[in-house]
């Protein structure tokens, strides 16, 4: 259960957070803007209340870990490490320039905190089955959580680790659907009919919860719940919007690898600290 | 008639071993555990077995996780699948993290033999190699497999095991220590140099016995290591003795001889002349038909350094 406590402070967090993609985003000139703004209530959960691990000891073996296969999101990852103190704050505006650690797609040779190196989508899936595998392999109790993006998930690989997660009763691990309904060239269900994800999940043999991606305590009882559930991996369909907290850029395909410009960086961090949105 | 043992046989065999020595050895495989030979390791240590069915993608980023964990993993499929269907992936979430997986490839080149030109595959070492930080091992018998495949655990990245199909001669006895990125003079001669890797390391040290019946001294050098490159081996063979021809079961665009002659161009150039599948698709039939349809046979080798003798005179 998520305390009035705890929900305030995350709601604090996914506040900075968003602030810190949207400054970082407009410093760097490019990147992914709506994509990364849609995963920071999931990102907030996990780093500041479900996984167990210590900014001070990036590589401790028994940290739970996480693989963001929607690497393209990648200053939401940023946002959350930097908030959780694995880098200074002051590093988010080398996002993206020569020489910086936090290369458009995550680095885990670089940066202290990352788990995997993603950005082509459709590997991360299978890379957090690996680590599942292995800590357990290991009898270690660390958990492993993984996000999926929803346009990601036409790549075969993804329904590849569909497969190996439910065959090898990979319940340690639970994955996240960011489920934003747009990519690039438009709307999931036009560009490749990505009907109803969760039914293709549940249909794989996965425990499929739903939750709105936006809402800390629905995310907080699902990932309970998920990691009460024995013997199969959880899939939460997180139901969320893309470019979220940001009106110009909320449920708005344009924005997916959109960098917002000065005057739009300022009007969204208004928006953010005001906490308007949709 | 020597001894033949399959390199994929070695690596089975070298599996275990090492599985009983080091826990941390995990090995996947793609629905062809009886043919790559992972089988065994998985019957002796099932729980550090996976078998991942015919997902030749997934198989590649679950290694990488595993790595990620400390585990080291050997995926094993045959060569055209491993390098080509999950080029990517290697790529991606192996090569690019630089992550601890042994990527072991057999029925690797032409000697795959009846499946024909679609499962024999020639162009992994040159889509290995290109990746920065990748090691790219060819053994040219039995013993050096299982040397190899020890070599490998010890080395801490991502390294690419080719292994064969068929039977190789032995030509290696049990106290031969190999070493990632040494090369091996297995005979020495002033003429001309054959620079081989894998199976035509054999048809080299027969292309030397033809070539000194004509009066012609042939270096032979076992590459088994071809990335990285022992270039100090090669530039010993530009400079002593003066023309080179490189043997590989491969086509000769990228792999081994591209590698040598890389390097001779900028340091030491002398006569070059490849052995290798020369830019075409293979075919079925059976491994002598096609090594020898394709020009890979110890008279091709010897051919081929006469031409380089002759060069060097120019």
């Amino acid at each position: 259960m998520l305390t009035c406590e705890n929900e305030k402070e995350l709601a604090l967090r996914a506040r900075n957070m968003r602030c810190h993609i949207i400054r970082m985003l407009e410093a760097a000139g490019s990147g992914h803007t709506g994509g990364s703004l849609s995963i920071v209530e999931i990102m907030a959960l996990l780093y500041f209340k479900h996984m167990n691990i210590r900014p001070q000891e990036p590589r401790w073996p028994d940290r739970d870990r996480f693989v963001l296969s929607k690497g393209h999101a990648a200053p939401g990852l940023y946002a959350a490490l930097c908030e959780a103190g694995f880098f200074p704050e002051d590093e988010l505006k080398t996002l993206r320039k020569l020489g910086t650690r936090l290369q458009g797609h995550p680095d885990c040779k670089k940066v202290p905190g990352i788990d995997m190196s993603t950005g082509s989508l459709g590997q991360g899936l299978s890379a957090a089955n690996g680590m599942a595998l292995g800590l357990r392999l290991s009898g270690k109790a660390a958990r492993v959580y993984t996000t999926l993006g929803d346009g990601e998930s036409e790549e075969g690989q993804i329904w590849e680790a569909a497969m190996t997660a439910v065959h090898y009763k990979l319940d340690n691990l639970t994955a996240f659907l960011d489920h934003n309904g747009l990519q690039i060239d438009g709307d999931v269900t036009k560009v490749k009919s990505m009907l109803n994800p969760g039914a293709r999940f549940q249909a794989f043999g996965w425990n499929v919860l739903y939750a709105d991606g936006h809402n800390l305590r629905q995310l907080d009882a699902a990932i309970e719940l998920a990691k009460q559930t024995k013997g199969v991996p959880t899939m939460i369909i997180a139901k969320t919007i893309k470019g979220k907290g940001v009106s110009f850029a909320e449920d708005k395909a344009e924005w997916h690898g959109v960098a917002p410009k000065a005057d739009e960086a300022v009007q969204a961090i208004e928006e953010i600290m005001a906490g308007g949105c949709k | 008639m020597a001894e033949k043992i399959a390199t994929r046989d070695a690596y089975g065999k070298a599996l275990v071993a090492l599985g009983a020595k080091n826990k941390d050895v995990v090995v996947l495989d793609a629905d062809l555990s009886k043919s790559t030979k992972t089988a065994k390791f998985g019957e002796t240590y099932p729980e550090r077995f996976f078998q991942m069915g015919i997902a030749e993608q997934d198989l590649m980023s679950t290694a990488a996780g595993l790595a990620t964990v400390g585990k080291i993993p050997f995926a094993s499929t045959f060569a055209i699948f491993a390098t080509g269907r999950a080029f990517e992936q290697i790529r991606n979430s192996i090569a690019y993290p630089h992550l601890n997986v042994k990527v072991a490839a057999t029925h690797a080149g032409i000697t795959v033999g009846e499946d024909g030109g679609s499962h024999q595959s020639i162009e992994d070492i040159a889509l290995m190699r290109v990746l920065p930080g990748m090691t790219v091992i060819v053994p040219a018998d039995g013993p050096e497999a299982e040397q190899a495949v020890y070599a490998a655990a010890e080395h801490d990245g991502p390294v690419y095991l080719r292994f064969g199909r068929g039977g190789v001669p032995v030509i290696h006895g049990a106290d031969y220590q190999f070493k990632i990125g040494k090369a091996e003079v297995l005979r020495d001669g002033g003429d001309v140099a054959i620079i081989a890797c894998g199976v035509m390391v054999e048809a080299a040290l027969a292309a030397a016995d033809m070539l000194a019946a004509e009066g012609i001294a042939a270096r032979v050098i076992n590459m088994a290591t071809v990335k990285p490159l022992d270039e100090g081996a090669v530039k010993a063979a530009a400079t002593q003795v003066g023309a080179i021809v490189t043997a590989e079961e491969h086509s000769v665009i990228g792999g081994l001889g591209a590698a040598v002659a890389e390097y001779v161009v900028g340091n030491c150039p002398v006569p070059v002349e490849m052995v290798g599948v020369q830019d075409v698709f293979g075919q079925s039939g059976n491994p002598a038909e096609l090594l020898k349809e394709y020009g890979l046979t110890a008279a091709d080798i010897v051919a081929a350094a006469k031409r380089a003798v002759e060069r060097k005179k120019q």
